[in-house]
């Protein structure tokens, strides 16, 4: 399981640019806003910490059909689905290796695109604590998303209809306690929930994920 | 004695859908018009809405079915995924469009009363953004449905999709309620309450409601029929090239 975590990192690393793309496209994304809305940095200061969210969750729907469809091309998912590996761990750890390529960084990139958007002072750590908390919960779903379009031939568009509603209550919650936080109100009850969706996808979803994916496989 | 899996039968399903379509669709027609006609005719005008109250008439037994609709879907994929029976994923695949044509309607009828009576088309109301959501889910599960080729591998992710789906929309249900308070009224009816609106709306609206349920029933029974003929046919013609 760690040979295929460490597998699954490096080719996202070195295979043609799945890792920085991610990052570019967060960048663009919020690069663009202040184009649409305009430069007053009270309006961007309002709207800093949603920007920042609905940034990640596409920068981190962009990557997604990347985590089944080239094992599925070669051959390899078949190969994992044969090995003494459970499905559900093996779908576990790829969830993980996108995270890890995917959600991590975006996390640590939050901040300094909040400086673009002028995001107020005290939304900061929220910001960052929401993402972190909620990220994960995006790469399951995500996943389960992908895994359930993996023999479609370019389903990347059914993907997005498939996972951006099952996004609707992770990108609720952290946005809530970003602006929340950046507002300066308490914010501990939305990121309770958002913990509490997290926990749940990352406990269950990998199941359904596994399911799907035997499915495709058969 | 005889069990309800015998329906589980394509042929069996057919032949009793066959029986009870015609009286099906005659009661839904009867009740669809008489609720409608007693509604929009024979009730007073609310005292500060006017008559954009009859509107309720359809808004209400369509939002009903809505979300009915998808639940029905959550049992035939729960029975497809437990005991395998053909009909019963045919079933969930002939209940979406209906579903998200019901949604459709409760979104639009909605609007059009929202407009006189809250002044805007559309609000981010908690109710209102959880029907779009689940308007979405029907989407979604449709368009799963067409993408794939293989009639079982089309039945096994979607109604995996489906129990998954039901779960992040009851979710999202909540998590809107959190985010926006409603401008939305409560529940207007429930079987526990002792309130209700008032009588002269209530019984009519109470005849549109199974006017709505009938008609969802007799056209489940009447495209779950076509998905089962359409399958056969294809069966056929493909015994058919395999003959020559």
């Amino acid at each position: 399981m760690i040979a295929l975590l460490i597998r699954d990192i490096r080719l996202a690393v070195r295979a043609g640019g799945g890792f920085g793309l991610g990052l570019a496209f967060f960048l663009i994304v919020v690069a663009l806003v202040p184009f649409g809305v305009g430069p007053q940095s009270a309006l961007l200061a309002k709207i800093a910490a949603g920007i920042l969210w609905l940034g990640a969750l596409l920068a981190c729907l962009l990557s997604l059909d990347r985590i089944f469809a080239l094992d599925w091309e070669d051959g390899s998912l078949d190969l994992l689905a044969t090995a003494p590996v459970p499905m559900e761990a093996a779908v576990s750890v790829k969830a993980f290796a996108h995270w890890l390529t995917t959600g991590l960084p975006l996390v640590l990139a939050a901040p300094v695109f909040g400086l673009l958007l002028n995001l107020p002072g005290p939304g900061y750590g929220p910001l960052v604590v929401s993402l972190l908390l909620g990220t994960p919960a995006l790469s399951v779903i995500g996943t389960f998303g992908a895994a359930l379009t993996v023999g479609i031939k370019r389903g990347g568009l059914l993907l997005s209809l498939l996972v951006l509603p099952l996004y609707v209550p992770t990108l609720i919650f952290g946005a809530e306690v970003a602006r929340r936080g950046a507002e300066e109100m308490a914010y501990h009850t939305p990121l309770l929930m958002l913990a509490g969706i997290t926990c749940g996808a990352i406990a269950l979803l990998p199941f359904a994920s596994a399911a799907v994916l035997r499915v495709n496989l058969r | 004695m005889a069990s309800i899996w015998e329906y589980a039968n394509p042929k069996k399903f057919i032949a009793t859908t066959d029986k009870l379509l015609p009286w099906v669709s005659a009661l839904a027609v009867a009740t669809l018009v008489s609720g409608l006609i007693w509604g929009f005719f024979f009730t007073p005008e609310d005292y500060k809405q006017g008559s954009t109250v009859k509107i309720i008439y359809l808004h209400v037994p369509a939002a009903l079915m809505a979300i009915n609709a998808w639940m029905m879907m959550l049992v035939a994929s729960l029975v497809w995924i437990v005991r395998r029976h053909h009909v019963s994923a045919l079933a969930a695949r002939a209940a979406a469009p209906i579903g998200a044509m019901m949604t459709m309607i409760a979104l639009i009828t909605g609007a059009i009363w929202g407009q006189p009576m809250w002044g805007t088309w559309w609000e981010w109301d908690p109710r209102l953004t959880s029907f779009l959501i689940l308007f979405l889910f029907y989407l979604g599960y449709m368009a799963l449905w067409s993408a794939i080729e293989n009639d079982d591998t089309a039945a096994d992710l979607t109604s995996i999709l489906c129990l998954v789906g039901s779960v992040f929309a009851l979710l999202s249900r909540y998590a809107v309620n959190f985010w926006n308070q409603g401008l939305h009224q409560g529940a207007s009816l429930s079987m526990d309450k002792e309130e209700h609106v008032a009588d002269v709306f209530y019984y009519p609206l109470l005849v549109c409601i199974a006017g709505f349920i009938l008609l969802f029933v007799a056209l489940v029974f009447l495209r779950t029929q076509t998905e089962i003929r359409a399958r056969r046919t294809r069966a056929l013609l493909a015994r058919e090239r395999l003959g020559q």
